[in-house]
């Protein structure tokens, strides 16, 4: 056993040391951090390929096995809004393009990337690779419940795929699924197809709160020495959070699928009415379709934020280090972080405003809704007041991050629009929502992807990413995607409902062709510029400049591994002791302009450190 | 530098579009101008916003570039300027969410004298009813549904005898004169919308939805289903027809009841019997 189990870091080495070992410190008790309380744990390392590659229980290779997947997912989503353009922009162009599989593309789209590409790849992605390494474990806590967790995933995104070639296609119900079109004819692959989508999506559930268990556990329990709450960084607050949200999520999300498999398969009657079709009554009675709406956006709009709280996360992290500055009002942070995750269940109905619930609900909901813009707003004005007298260095990975807050901005003054109950009114339901939705938790949220891929690349490969091609995959992405989204809510005023295979010749729809020429113009560049990453991340694994140890002068624990990428374990023979918070930037007296996590008060002890 | 100015021009260029857009809201054509300018009063203070953020970060961009002998100010928290920023957004978003909630209350609150129009949905189509002399609809239920019968009104129901059946996807409206639109669909959601009355509402199956507007501009308007209701969604059209009194009267006692159309199929089937016989 004792080669297949690593003993060497036992509980006593760790635990007898009190004061951490700098030598020759001035004064060593403002030095002290409480000991370990528990013992560290055994990590079992793979031997054989298939171990450390396939079947591996090292979070950070399943953080790349779940980047990866979803990765492939967003690039099927990609292609899908393709045709979606395709047929938008230039009717009849194509010929395949019915009106089912125009539906069936806009299905699919939506769920792919909102569910198996944006979730699975923040939380999946970023959050096995970076948790661990940046509170200071080894690894997850519950290692091999974590490779279980990747595993379901990539079952439920075959299960996905598989429906494409089904009979009758994929679902083309809309992502929302409503009932009772999901499950009737008239609506695409309404056979095979949805009872795919729903066995995939609870496969997704249960692969997800494995993972989710794993995160959050390990950020409330394996947190190395000195690491408190308050001194974790934002991302993994924003992730901590966003999973929090997603164990209490799902399960609505789970029981809708369930109940709808049984409507579909046994007849019964969970969100079924007595419904006519073709002259015939249908053997259902009774149920009720709003029932179903108000479960899925009990998981919905959490899931909205799900997404929003690590993109919020990793941002506050890299507009911190690239502008040399702390992360102004961090308390604040955490504060609207773990604020904007709890009111995010408190909001669900504003997706629900026309749907024919109470309408008295109107005024309880609109209410809750913009309570949150508070929160939010202030996240945005401590990112700007973070640049205010920095020391701004504008490379790539600052460029993803003020596209994001142009993006954010602009997208979250849409959502009150959207939120305050009568001005949804005339927009519900039409091109204003498309625009804002994948303004804010579209394109928002990819600035964020991408500006972390530009800067966590060099401690994941160990080589830096090309800033040329990067500046201008960013340009090309942002003024695209700017383009494709700020003209579009112009259309939502006209009034042109979403979800339209065509207009035909409606009055005030003729206005708008050339409009819609450009955005789908705009859409293939766009879409096309996202290959200039992979071409750059091939070219940089095989001739690219080799980065140093920490490249960005960061101060986080992710960034002072043992070696470059980190190995199996993270941090060698011993682990890390936290001093202070990750964002002591260019402080007064100090001697380089960043003090790591790692440095004890006694080492620095001329400077002017407020927040410790 | 670049960066600072192609930042700057976004913005510039998102303002520019808005002034001078020609895409832009439908003439309205209901009471809703509320709506509007709610909408209206969002855009300037959001806006307003979006624009002072955006101005500021490229300052930031400009005037805060890496240099390698400055360092940044060392300043973690400002409890004051943060205490300030919180009150200011707070009154922002009550400016905007009182508005708001007014007019939703005017929405959910119907006025006595409206008149109700049973509008009925089905894949992938429309038809509409109107209260008889007694101006009252009569209860309907699903499975009442057939030929003689196409709203599926309760026969034993005194107040549908006199109920006028509208059998075509454009309906008339009176202008001036609040209407209640009540929404039922037999199969799946739908919503009546027509954009220039700014209004919608799902249909549910199931269950009976509801909105008010008031036309206020004679003419001719398209219906469309806001609601995705499968492969006809995009095809689901329908029409109003917004009349004068004068005009709306003549067209209303053109219409059959439905006494006068039950007549007409028990008719239908004596003649049938007859022919049968002979």
């Amino acid at each position: 056993m004792s080669d297949e189990y690593d003993n060497n870091k036992s509980y006593q080495a760790q635990s007898s040391e009190v004061i951490d070992g700098s030598a020759g410190s001035v004064n060593p008790d403002i030095d002290y951090v409480r000991p370990a309380e528990v013992g560290e744990q055994d990590l079992y390392h793979g031997h054989s390929f298939i171990e450390k590659w396939v079947f591996c229980q090292d979070a950070k290779v399943i953080g790349v096995q779940y980047f990866l997947t979803a990765v492939f997912t967003g690039i099927v989503g990609l292609i899908l809004s393709w045709l979606m353009r395709l047929q938008l922009g230039f009717p009849g162009l194509a010929g395949f393009m019915t009106a089912e599989h125009y539906y069936q593309f806009v299905t699919m789209h939506g769920m792919i990337m909102v569910v198996y590409f944006l979730t699975a790849l923040f939380l999946g992605g970023f959050g096995n690779y970076l948790i661990p390494l940046m509170v200071g474990a080894r690894d997850m806590v519950f290692p091999y419940v974590n490779m279980l967790s990747f595993w379901m995933f990539f079952v439920a995104v075959a299960v996905l795929m598989a429906s494409f070639f089904v009979p009758g296609g994929p679902t083309g119900a809309g992502w929302t699924l409503y009932p009772p079109q999901t499950i009737l004819e008239g609506t695409p692959g309404s056979g095979m197809g949805i009872l795919l989508m729903l066995i995939s999506l609870s496969l997704f559930v249960i692969g997800f709160t494995m993972g989710g268990l794993n995160y959050m556990i390990t950020i409330l329990q394996a947190r190395t020495r000195g690491m408190t709450l308050m001194r974790m960084p934002l991302t993994v607050w924003g992730i901590f959070t966003a999973t929090v949200l997603a164990m209490l999520a799902f399960p609505a999300l789970l029981v809708s699928a369930i109940m709808m498999t049984l409507d579909k398969v046994l007849q019964t009657s969970f969100f079924m009415p007595t419904i006519l079709k073709a002259g015939e009554v249908l053997e259902y009675g009774g149920g009720s379709p709003i029932l179903f709406q108000h479960l899925f956006w009990f998981f919905g709009h959490p899931e909205v934020y799900i997404v929003a709280l690590p993109a919020f996360g990793i941002v506050s992290d890299l507009i911190s280090v690239h502008a040399r500055k702390n992360i102004f009002g961090y308390r604040m942070m955490v504060w609207a972080i773990v604020g904007i995750g709890g009111l995010s269940f408190f909001v669900w109905a504003h997706h629900m405003y026309v749907s024919g619930m109470n309408p008295w609900f109107g005024f309880f909901f609109a209410t809750t809704t913009l309570i949150i813009a508070v929160p939010t707003a202030m996240k945005v004005y401590n990112w700007i007041l973070t640049l205010w007298r920095g020391n701004i260095r504008i490379n790539t990975v600052m460029l993803w991050c003020l596209g994001f807050i142009v993006t954010f901005v602009n997208g979250g003054i849409t959502g009150i629009f959207l939120g305050n109950v009568s001005v949804d009114v005339p927009l519900s339901d039409t091109y204003f929502v498309i625009a804002h939705f994948h303004m804010v938790m579209g394109i928002a949220p990819l600035m964020v992807i991408m500006g972390a891929v530009y800067h966590w690349f060099p401690l994941v490969a160990g080589k830096m990413l090309h800033e040329g091609l990067g500046k201008w995959h960013f340009w090309i992405t942002f003024l695209g995607a700017y383009s494709i989204y700020f003209p579009m809510h112009y259309l939502g005023f006209i009034g042109v409902p979403r979800r339209y295979f065509e207009m035909y010749d409606s009055p005030y729809m003729t206005s708008a062709v050339g409009m819609n020429e450009f955005i789908s113009i705009a859409a293939f560049i766009v879409g096309a510029a996202q290959f200039i990453l992979v071409f750059n991340i091939i070219k940089t694994l095989k001739t690219g400049k080799k980065a140093e140890q920490n490249p960005w002068k960061a101060n986080s624990l992710e960034w002072y591994t043992s070696t470059v990428p980190p190995e199996h374990g993270n941090f060698g023979e011993r682990l890390p002791v936290v001093h202070r918070w990750p964002y002591d930037f260019s402080v007064p007296g100090a001697k380089d302009d960043f003090i790591p996590q790692t440095t004890a008060p006694s080492e620095v002890i001329h400077t002017e450190v407020e927040k410790t | 530098m670049h960066a600072g100015i192609i930042f700057l021009l976004v913005i510039i260029g998102s303002v520019l579009f808005h002034i001078f857009t020609p895409w832009y809201w439908t003439d309205i054509a209901s009471n809703w101008g509320g709506m509007d300018d709610t909408i209206t009063l969002t855009f300037w203070v959001g806006g307003g916003v979006f624009v002072a953020v955006c101005l500021f970060m490229i300052y930031c961009v400009f005037r805060y570039q890496h240099k390698e002998d400055r360092r940044a100010e060392y300043k973690p928290e400002d409890k004051k300027l943060e205490k300030i920023l919180t009150w200011a957004t707070t009154l922002g978003v009550c400016a905007l969410l009182a508005p708001g909630l007014i007019i939703w209350n005017q929405y959910v609150n119907v006025p006595k004298n409206a008149i109700e129009v049973d509008v009925m949905a089905w894949q992938w189509g429309w038809q509409y009813r109107l209260p008889g002399a007694d101006g009252k609809l009569g209860t309907t239920q699903v499975r009442n549904i057939a030929d003689n019968n196409p709203f599926g009104i309760n026969p034993d129901d005194p107040f549908g005898r006199d109920d006028i059946m509208v059998e075509s996807d454009v309906i008339n409206l009176e202008n001036n004169r609040p209407v209640k639109i009540l929404l039922r669909s037999v199969d799946v959601l739908h919503n009546w919308y027509v954009p220039q009355f700014r209004a919608k509402m799902d249909a549910v199956p199931g269950t009976v939805t509801f909105y008010w507007f008031e036309p206020n501009k004679v003419g001719e308007y398209e219906v469309l289903c806001a609601e995705y209701c499968g492969v006809g969604h995009y095809a689901m059209r329908g029409g109003v027809e917004v009349q004068d009194k004068a005009d709306y009267e003549v067209w209303l006692s053109e219409q059959e009841t439905f006494e006068q159309l039950s007549a007409r199929y028990e008719k239908l089937n004596v003649d049938g019997n007859k022919l049968a016989k002979k």
